[in-house]
């Protein structure tokens, strides 16, 4: 490790730990802000609320019909997750495992999708969407969910399947394994940590995704954030409290399966495929 | 005697039965990726009236339509470089921590948060009674409260939330990527810690920032939720996704949403390809230490 002592460089990384600081306290403010504020009877003018309730959770969970969005939502993002991780996993293992003509182009189809705004994509789609009648349906909000997730399933599964030994898949075909007991029996335990680890990364960013889903979800097919959207939207029409303690109640979904699937990836993994650093 | 043949000429080429497995994967980006691409093209070209190029025309001629580029470019653009320009220096302290879990757990939650919620917080946080500006009155930077929502700053700040952890956590993986033995030779040859960031660490950075600017371009152009709830949609923050949306959307004129969707695209690629080519004027080569 190399440490300089000059005074420059005490004060330089002073300076770069107090930007750092300033906006973690920033960014938990607006954490707090929100949480604060869900749980305030009156909040004007003054630091801190007057007074704590928790009635605003029991409003806002009647008043945007939160138990059907919360149902719709997670039928959503579990029907995105299987079907993405189902076909993510076998291209990634066709992708990591042969090598034929016209397989740069291949990765670079599901390359494609991480690099271009979701609206750019999204119109288009949603307007096909629509015309064959799949506008605001349940299988529209899925299929438009699919652009994003498939291709991060199949990126994020590759390196995992390449550092997979092919011998092991050879040794078991030596010894009389079928292609169905070879998949189930020596791949699915291998590939299962990983698997885990790019589903529910998939599982998180399909709850958070807003772009997509908003363009086609019908009021039976909204997922939490776009429900939460319209009513930051249409702020006014309720008291701000109830948008918040919905905003709290998205924040713990969003939450729970964050922490899940932190106990299996990096948290720098769920925007880099970074490569795992040998421990110093 | 064809058939095999045929089955082991394939084979040796790497088609058998595994590469077919990419095909159902394949085929759904193909339905709902390619082809509706190039459906959107198709219908951008034909407008409800008018010659082929009338979208393009409208978009083109209504200030109201083109000025949707220069203002999301004007958010863009300088959100990415502040964002870039703090996640350089914190990377090359964080990398020295020896427990950075804490803290990239903690960056991660905007991005997991997503910019609907941050936007909801932050009409509150920085609002003219938010902590923001009481703390800022009371240490007597500020007289009296500004405003910073439903205008530039309020979107400005958003994607700062959203995006600096993005490029940080970007920017530190390509940093910790690079061998510290590099560094340690660079200090015992008797470079000062200035020469050695600007000699030794930014060339070999260079590819991996031109990836983190485009990737963390591409959010900020993409700019839509934000930019509504916490900008002036009707005025300096109505960037070009809600220009798209409201003519698929509000106008009912899909041929022209899409035609926007085309130009935003194009506009986001010629900035891709601009930083990316710059970048091959750079260093490109391996960041280990060892042979090969």
């Amino acid at each position: 490790m190399i440490r300089d002592q000059g005074l420059v460089s005490k004060i330089w990384r002073f300076a770069v730990w107090a930007v750092a600081g300033l906006f973690i306290v920033n960014l938990i403010g607006v954490i707090a802000a929100v949480v604060v504020n869900s749980f305030a009877t009156r909040w004007l003018g003054t630091w801190l609320p007057v007074g704590l309730t928790t009635k605003w959770y029991f409003s806002a969970w009647k008043e945007f019909q939160l138990s059907s969005v919360v149902f719709v939502t997670f039928q959503i993002v579990f029907t995105v997750v299987l079907i993405s991780g189902i076909l993510g996993v076998t291209t990634a293992y066709a992708l990591a495992r042969r090598d034929f003509p016209g397989k740069r182009l291949v990765v670079l189809l599901f390359l494609l999708p991480l690099l271009i705004p979701p609206l750019t994509y999204g119109i288009p789609l949603a307007t096909v969407l629509y015309q064959i009648g799949l506008g605001g349906s349940f299988w529209g909000v899925v299929l438009i969910n699919l652009v994003p997730s498939l291709p991060f399933v199949v990126l994020v599964m590759i390196p995992f399947i390449e550092q997979i030994d092919p011998r092991i898949e050879a040794a078991a075909r030596v010894f009389g394994a079928g292609t169905g007991s070879l998949f189930l029996r020596i791949l699915l335990p291998l590939l299962l940590p990983g698997m885990l680890a790019a589903l529910l990364l998939v599982l998180v960013r399909t709850i958070a995704m807003f772009e997509l889903t908003f363009l086609i979800a019908g009021p039976t097919s909204q997922t939490l954030v776009v429900s939460l959207y319209y009513a930051v939207f249409a702020a006014g029409v309720r008291a701000g409290q109830s948008i918040d303690a919905m905003a709290v109640i998205y924040m713990v979904t969003t939450l729970f399966w964050l922490i899940l699937a932190l106990q299996f990836v990096n948290p720098s993994q769920i925007v880099a495929r970074a490569k795992q650093q040998p421990a110093e | 005697m064809s058939t095999p043949s045929l089955r082991t000429r394939l084979a040796a080429r790497g088609f058998d039965g595994a590469t077919l497995l990419v095909l159902p994967g394949l085929a759904v980006m193909l339905g709902l990726f390619i082809y509706p691409f190039f459906y959107g093209l198709a219908d951008s070209v034909m407008p409800k009236e008018g010659a082929w190029y009338a979208n393009y025309v409208t978009f083109f001629s209504d200030p109201f339509q083109y000025r949707t580029i220069a203002s999301t470019l004007w958010l863009a653009l300088p959100v990415t470089i502040v964002n870039l320009a703090f996640a350089v220096p914190i990377a090359f302290r964080v990398r020295l921590m020896t427990r950075q879990r804490l803290l990239t757990t903690i960056l991660v939650l905007p991005i997991t948060l997503g910019t609907v919620f941050v936007a909801d917080g932050l009409l509150t946080f920085l609002g003219p009674q938010g902590w923001f500006n009481r703390v800022l009155v009371l240490v007597g930077l500020l007289d009296a409260p500004v405003k910073l929502t439903n205008n530039y700053w309020g979107v400005f700040a958003s994607l700062v939330i959203t995006g600096f952890p993005f490029a940080f956590l970007l920017t530190l993986s390509y940093v910790t990527g690079i061998d510290p033995a590099i560094e340690q030779a660079a200090a015992t040859l008797g470079a000062n810690a200035r020469q050695r960031f600007m000699k030794v660490f930014l060339p070999l950075l260079v590819p991996g920032l031109a990836v983190t600017f485009c990737l963390a371009f591409v959010q900020a152009f993409a700019v839509f939720p934000s930019a509504v709830l916490l900008g002036a949609p009707a005025g300096p923050t109505r960037v070009i996704s809600i220009a798209a949306y409201q003519a698929a959307f509000e106008q009912y004129d899909h041929s022209l949403g899409t035609a926007i969707a085309m130009v935003m695209g194009a506009v986001e690629l010629v900035v891709v390809l601009i930083v990316l080519g710059a970048r091959s004027m750079f260093y490109r080569g391996p960041t280990g230490g060892t042979k090969g």
